[in-house]
C-alpha cells in the first residue's frame, strides 16, 4: 500500500470533526466510579475463586499509619509501612511473587481483624497463616523465632543470635529484623539493642517505640 | 558506578518489570467498559468486561513486558464479545455465525448523567463491523492497523467501516452538535 493510496482514502472518507469525536466520547452513558468499583469487586472474587489471584492486598489504618497487607493463597506474605512506599512494595511483589495482584480485601479479612485487635490492646499473639517466601535462609530462621519473644517483653539482637545457635551473628539478626516482610505480626520490634535502646525499625523508630509502649501498657 | 544485579547479562533482553495487574485495571478499566458497551450494549457489557479482565489476569504473566496493553485488552474484549453474542444466539435460534444484529440499548432510561441515550441507541443500530471499528478506533484510540488486526480484514476496510458508521450516525443522530458553519 502506498502513502498516496492512504492519503487518497483518507480524503475520500468524510473527516470526523473534533465536536463529533467529543460527542462520541462524552454523550455515551458515562462510566462511573460506582460501575467500575462493582466490576472490580466481582473480578477480585472470581479471580480468587478460580485460583488466578496470586496476591491479594488491602490497606488498614492503624495508629502507626496506613499499613499495606498482602496475602498469597498460602497466607499473609507482606505487611508494609507507609515509609516503604506502598506502590513500590506492590511492584516488588509483582517482580518477586507474581504480577497477578489485585486490591481484594476479602482474603485479608482475618489479618485486618487480628491486627486491629492488636492495636486496640485486645490481642497479644497472632493466629494467622503466614507465607515466609520473601525471607530465605538464616533470615527466615530468625523470623520464625520472633513469636517466641512474648508480648510486652524484649530481647537483644545478641540474645536472638544465641537462640538460633549463632551467637556471633547478631548483625545478621539485625539485618533479618530490618528486612522483616511481616512487621507487627512477626514482632521484630521486640528485638532491641543490648543497651536498651530500641534500635532501627522498618517502619521508622517512632513506630517501634509506639509498639513497645503499647505492649508495656 | 555500581550497576544493579538485575541489569546484568543474566537478565533476559526485552523483559521489563511488569506492574501489578491492579494498575492495569485502574488504567484501562473505564476504556474497556466503554468499548464493551459500544459493541454489545449495556446489558451484556458488564459480562464482557468481567470475562475480558479475568482472561487477561490469567494470561498476564506471559504478556511481553513491552506489549501494547490497551490493544491486548481490546483484542481479548473483541473475542469475549463474540462469545457472548454467540451464546445469546444459541439460546435463541441456531445460527451459523455472529449475526449482524444491533446491540440492545434500553430506550426508556433517561439521561440522568447528562449523557444522551439517543447516541447509544444510534450506535447500537449500526452493523457490528461499524460499531467495532468506531469503538476500537475512536473510543479505545487504536490505529486502524490495530483495529484491522483485531477484527480481521484490511486496514482500508477497518477505516471504511468506521467512516461508514460515522456517516450513518450523522443521519441517525442529528444531535451530534456539529458546529454551525464548519460543515458543508
Amino acid at each position: 500500500m502506498t502513502t498516496n493510496h492512504e492519503a487518497g482514502l483518507r480524503q475520500a472518507l468524510p473527516a470526523v470533526t473534533d465536536a463529533e469525536l467529543a460527542a462520541l466520547r462524552d454523550r455515551l452513558p458515562a462510566v462511573t466510579d460506582a460501575d467500575l468499583a462493582a466490576l472490580r469487586d466481582r473480578l477480585a472474587a472470581r479471580a480468587d475463586a478460580e485460583g488466578v489471584l496470586d496476591v491479594a492486598y488491602r490497606t488498614l489504618d492503624t495508629p502507626v499509619g496506613t499499613l499495606l497487607l498482602a496475602a498469597t493463597p498460602a497466607g499473609l506474605v507482606r505487611v508494609a509501612y507507609p515509609v516503604e512506599g506502598h506502590d513500590q512494595v506492590l511492584e516488588a511483589l509483582a517482580a518477586r511473587v507474581s504480577p497477578r495482584i489485585l486490591n481484594a480485601p476479602r482474603r485479608l479479612d482475618g489479618a485486618a481483624r487480628e491486627i486491629g485487635e492488636y492495636f486496640a490492646g485486645r490481642r497479644r499473639a497472632f493466629d494467622l497463616p503466614l507465607d515466609y517466601r520473601l525471607a530465605t535462609g538464616f533470615r527466615r530462621e530468625v523470623l520464625t523465632r520472633l513469636p517466641g519473644i512474648g508480648y510486652g517483653t524484649t530481647a537483644s539482637y545478641a540474645t536472638v543470635a544465641a537462640a538460633v545457635g549463632r551467637p556471633r551473628a547478631f548483625r545478621a539478626v539485625g539485618t533479618a529484623c530490618a528486612t522483616n516482610p511481616l512487621p507487627v505480626v512477626l514482632p521484630c520490634h521486640r528485638v532491641i539493642k543490648s543497651d536498651g535502646h530500641p534500635g532501627n525499625y522498618r517502619g521508622g523508630p517512632a513506630a517501634k517505640q509506639f509498639l513497645l509502649t503499647l505492649e508495656a501498657a | 558506578m555500581k550497576t544493579s544485579r538485575l541489569a546484568g547479562p543474566g537478565r533476559l533482553p526485552g523483559v521489563t518489570p511488569k506492574p501489578p495487574f491492579e494498575a492495569v485495571v485502574a488504567e484501562h478499566g473505564a476504556t474497556v467498559l466503554r468499548v464493551c458497551r459500544a459493541v454489545l450494549g449495556p446489558a451484556d457489557a458488564d459480562d464482557a468486561w468481567s470475562e475480558t479482565f479475568l482472561a487477561a489476569l490469567r494470561a498476564y504473566p506471559r504478556l511481553p513486558g513491552d506489549a501494547n496493553v490497551e490493544a491486548w485488552l481490546v483484542t481479548i474484549a473483541h473475542r469475549k464479545a463474540i462469545d457472548i453474542t454467540r451464546a445469546a444466539a444459541r439460546r435463541a435460534v441456531p445460527v451459523a455465525d455472529v449475526p449482524e444484529t444491533p446491540a440492545t440499548v434500553p430506550t426508556t432510561t433517561g439521561p440522568a448523567d447528562g449523557s444522551d441515550t439517543d447516541l447509544a441507541g444510534a450506535l447500537a443500530a449500526l452493523p457490528r463491523r461499524q460499531r467495532e471499528a468506531i469503538a476500537y478506533h475512536y473510543l479505545a484510540g487504536l490505529p486502524y492497523q490495530d483495529v484491522a488486526a483485531i477484527t480481521g480484514g484490511s486496514t482500508d476496510a477497518a477505516r471504511r467501516a468506521a467512516a461508514d458508521g460515522i456517516a450513518r450516525l450523522r443521519k441517525t443522530y442529528p444531535g451530534a452538535a456539529l458546529p454551525d458553519g464548519e460543515n458543508s
